[in-house]
């Protein structure tokens, strides 16, 4: 690696790593405008022209208030937690493909350094959970890890039929070998238990189960406030862009689409952001209609319905490229 | 250097600027932010209540066994990860092999429904 | 075994909580997530109604029953209203009668659609509670526009309600119950089919019909265990002897019979509201009862006589004679009741009120014990209490 071309990535990495915030506040604003809608109301329409700039109030918000530790809080691990929740959020959008040739990086492994990586969030919020020393944060960040590991694993199972059909970990190639037919469609069955699972890794109704406001408060960013319950939430709108963003990747043919790779640039970045664009608006869409799923028959549809589902979509994706070859 | 390191450096950056973001947001607002601790507000929120007691008494052990069982399936599809890729190439032998790998799976996992292992209460 | 007493950990739900619906304080006693035993802690929003009402002219605490079951203020304004008519041995002309019936069913559809928005929010799904709260507008707009009030309406008098209603009030009526049963069939097709719902409600929280009646639970928290008992049917006040309704019951008495009970019960009371409306009858909205009930205005501005006498009831007020009084209605959660007491002078001498919500609060540890935390927030959602009954 040449230092022009360390140079470049840095470029890449900077414009990725500030466009995010930018991103998650903006999602932030269509979460409500789009809720308000669905709940005949106008949402924010203050802050700038129909509320486009709600988001940089809520980050000055956020920014000038008091930051406040709970007294008996382990006050390091306390500070921590939120880093540790987004970053590693924030991180896996070194491995998504934008576009055609625009990924920060494409490594053989890429699946399972997506899944180790976001994985890492968990942590953040058991810590934070565990730091507060609160009875409602606890609560929360104990269902939040039992939760996240429960559908990992169908999360994890799920993939193995994406690489199973693509012959590659690499997300770049993963893209490449949808030209012809999108996973969606060779296995809706494996798509199901990602969506789901993915719903459920980021703790959004109705699987919000870690900060069940009916009955945890605010569950495990109880005691947060100021940037350190930004910081939460802008790595939980972090994991729903990214998962959406696997969503397209992994299942909807990524950037591809009519005339995307003969075009590429533009074109395919906007195939791109108009599928992710889809599914958050599905994210948003659901938390306006369903209600909350009660704690144990999370874990039981994780355990009891997701896991042999997605180990049949094994046997069946597994079946079919060992016989077509 | 390695080849198939150069690949790894671009996550490595991110994630050390995307750190370098987190603990610059936390760190801006001290220079505007009030800060006016006291007793009362740094309690911990219990509905308005003192809180009795500690909040990390005993947690229930089911937390523990979930955990446990995340461990012994996620290493199962640790290892059908080499297999997937080469899925193609291996062909039907593959495939059968595969199957009985995940046939012995299916048992344990049978055998751990049967025994309640799965019920959350 | 000591090693019980660690294992749980008392948690406080409330005051300042989303899903108490007030200031109620639960001491939760957890065993994991786990309910092992719930005890209410009252007294937040306490202010001694029924000690204000002995230092009031008998007509004067008719406001402070609004502040009761605020959401459904109308039925206590009746309760309290009826029982005084009864000491004073007077009766309301049948129009206040037919008036009485149409306001207290709007109140209580009123009521049911706070209940529906926010029993629906405690299990995460926010968008109903809006869509109940714009039909709430539109019964509210109607009772602003007969007593200006939109939420404390103080429109029952004793001896009748405040003042007729004004022209072209009943057409509004009428658009409304045209307009009502297509936008409770929306909720229901949001929520009463809804896979999640089920599992949330289902066998959730059950009590049986002979528990239910042993805790003296009454209402839709009491019907939805099979049990029959409306007062509306049983001992027929107002006008609903005349007219026609059904009284839904469930059978499993769980969070979901509950809930179909008092969805049901919305339909009824729009068929009452229809029935009062299009049946209500000519004449006078007051009693004739010189002693106790001021003459109309016109009256006073001609008539000497007219003139004493409102001065005299204004400034005095009217005394029944000795006794006592329990005078019970069909509020929207329950039994609203009053048991008053007369010595013979213009205030009453004790007046005690029994709010539903608490009565049946009292049933909440025998339906949620070894139930989930979660589960808790769907009993208290179901059994439906308001804070200013609950304290009182």
């Amino acid at each position: 690696m040449t230092p022009a071309d360390l140079l470049f990535v840095l470029l890449k990495i900077l414009v990725v790593l500030l466009l995010i915030p930018v991103t998650v506040g903006f999602c932030t604003l269509a979460e409500r405008k789009i809720l308000g809608r669905i709940q005949l109301r106008f949402g924010p329409n203050r802050a700038g022209p129909f509320g486009l700039l709600q988001w940089m109030a809520d980050a000055v918000k956020l920014i000038t208030k008091e930051y406040l530790i709970p007294g008996e809080a382990d006050k390091a691990l306390f500070v921590i937690a939120p880093l540790l929740t987004m970053v590693p959020a924030v991180t896996v959008f070194a491995l998504i493909p934008f576009g055609k040739g625009m990924e920060i990086t494409d490594v053989n492994v890429g699946i399972l350094m997506l899944v180790a990586i976001s994985s890492l969030g968990t942590y953040g919020i058991i810590f934070g959970g565990w730091a507060s020393n609160s009875k409602y944060s606890l609560l929360g960040g104990l269902r939040s890890a039992a939760q996240m590991i429960s559908y990992e694993l169908s999360m994890g199972l799920a993939l193995v039929g994406v690489v199973m059909m693509a012959g590659t970990m690499s997300l770049v190639e993963i893209v490449e070998s949808q030209k012809g037919l999108w996973f969606i469609v060779a296995q809706p069955l494996g798509f199901i238990v990602f969506f789901i699972s993915g719903v459920a890794e980021t703790n959004r109704l109705p699987f919000d189960m870690p900060e069940a406001e009916g009955d945890l408060g605010a569950g495990y960013h109880t005691e947060y406030s100021a940037m350190g319950f930004g910081l939460f939430q802008l790595g939980e709108y972090s994991a729903i862009l990214t998962m959406a963003a696997l969503m397209t990747t992994l299942f909807c043919g990524g950037w591809g689409g009519p005339a995307a790779a003969a075009l590429g640039g533009a074109v395919s970045l906007g195939y791109f952001v108009l599928k992710t664009s889809f599914f958050v608006f599905v994210f948003i869409w659901m938390r306006g209609t369903l209600p909350r799923v009660r704690y144990d028959q999370l874990m039981a549809l994780g355990w009891k319905v997701l896991l042999p589902l997605s180990l049949l979509n094994i046997l069946w994706v597994a079946g079919y490229v060992a016989l077509r070859g | 250097m390695n080849e198939a390191v150069v690949g790894y450096i671009p996550i490595l950056l991110f994630f050390g600027l995307a750190a370098a973001l987190g603990v610059t947001m936390l760190v801006l607002g001290i220079i505007v932010r009030p800060s006016s601790p006291n007793p009362v507000k740094k309690i911990p929120y219990e509905c308005g209540n003192v809180p009795t007691g500690d909040a990390r008494g005993q947690v229930r052990s089911r937390y523990y066994l979930f955990a446990m069982l995340l461990v012994l399936f996620d290493v199962e599809v640790i290892f059908l990860f080499p297999w997937a890729v080469n899925l193609r190439s291996l062909g039907l032998f593959g495939f059968i092999e595969m199957a009985i790998f995940l046939g012995i799976l299916l048992l344990g996992y049978v055998y751990l429904w049967r025994n309640g292992g799965l019920e959350w209460d | 075994m000591g090693a019980t007493e660690q294992r749980t950990m008392t948690l406080n739900m409330g005051p300042q909580h989303p899903s108490t619906h007030g200031v109620l304080r639960l001491i939760l006693e957890l065993d994991g997530e786990i309910v092992v035993k719930v005890t209410p802690e009252l007294g937040y929003l306490h202010r001694a109604i029924g000690k204000i009402a002995e230092g009031l002219r008998y007509e004067q605490f008719v406001p402070y029953t609004d502040r009761l079951d605020y959401l459904a203020a109308s039925i206590n304004n009746l309760g309290y209203v009826q029982g005084v008519e009864k000491l004073m041995e007077i009766e309301a002309p049948a129009r206040a009668r037919y008036l009485r019936v149409l306001f207290c069913e709007l109140s209580r559809i009123e009521s049911h659609l706070i209940w529906l928005g926010t029993h629906i929010l405690d299990l995460g799904a926010t968008t109903p509670l809006f869509y109940c709260f714009r039909e709430r507008e539109t019964i509210r707009d109607l009772f602003e526009e007969v007593c200006g009030a939109r939420m404390t309406h103080a429109y029952f008098r004793i001896g009748g309600v405040r003042q007729d209603i004004p022209t072209g009030f009943l057409q509004k009526v009428r658009e409304f119950y045209r307009t009502f049963p297509s936008r409770l069939a929306q909720y229901e097709t949001l929520i009463t089919n809804n896979p999640i719902f089920l599992r949330r409600a289902r066998g959730v929280g059950a009590i049986s019909a002979e528990k239910a009646v042993a805790y003296g639970l009454s209402g839709p928290s009491l019907r939805g265990s099979g049990v029959e008992w409306d007062l509306r049917k049983a001992e027929p006040y107002a006008a609903y002897g005349d007219l026609d309704f059904e009284v839904p019951t469930g059978a499993n008495g769980d969070v979901y019979d509950r809930y179909l009970v008092r969805i049901e019960e919305m339909k009824q009371s729009l068929r009452l509201v229809e029935q009062a409306a299009e049946n209500l009858p000519e004449g006078a909205v007051k009693a004739d009862a010189p002693q106790f009930i001021r003459p109309p205005r016109e009256e006073v501005h001609r008539n000497m006589q007219a003139m004493i006498r409102y001065f005299y009831i204004t400034m005095h007020g009217g005394s029944p004679p000795p006794g006592e009084v329990y005078s019970a209605v069909e509020g929207s959660k329950g039994e609203v009741a009053f048991y008053l007491v007369s010595d013979g002078t213009p205030k009453p001498a004790r007046v005690d009120i029994r709010g539903p919500s608490f009565v049946n609060l009292s049933a909440l540890n025998e339906m949620s014990k070894g139930q989930y935390v979660a589960d808790l927030v769907a009993i208290m959602g179901s059994i439906d209490i308001v804070l200013g009954e609950v304290d009182r």
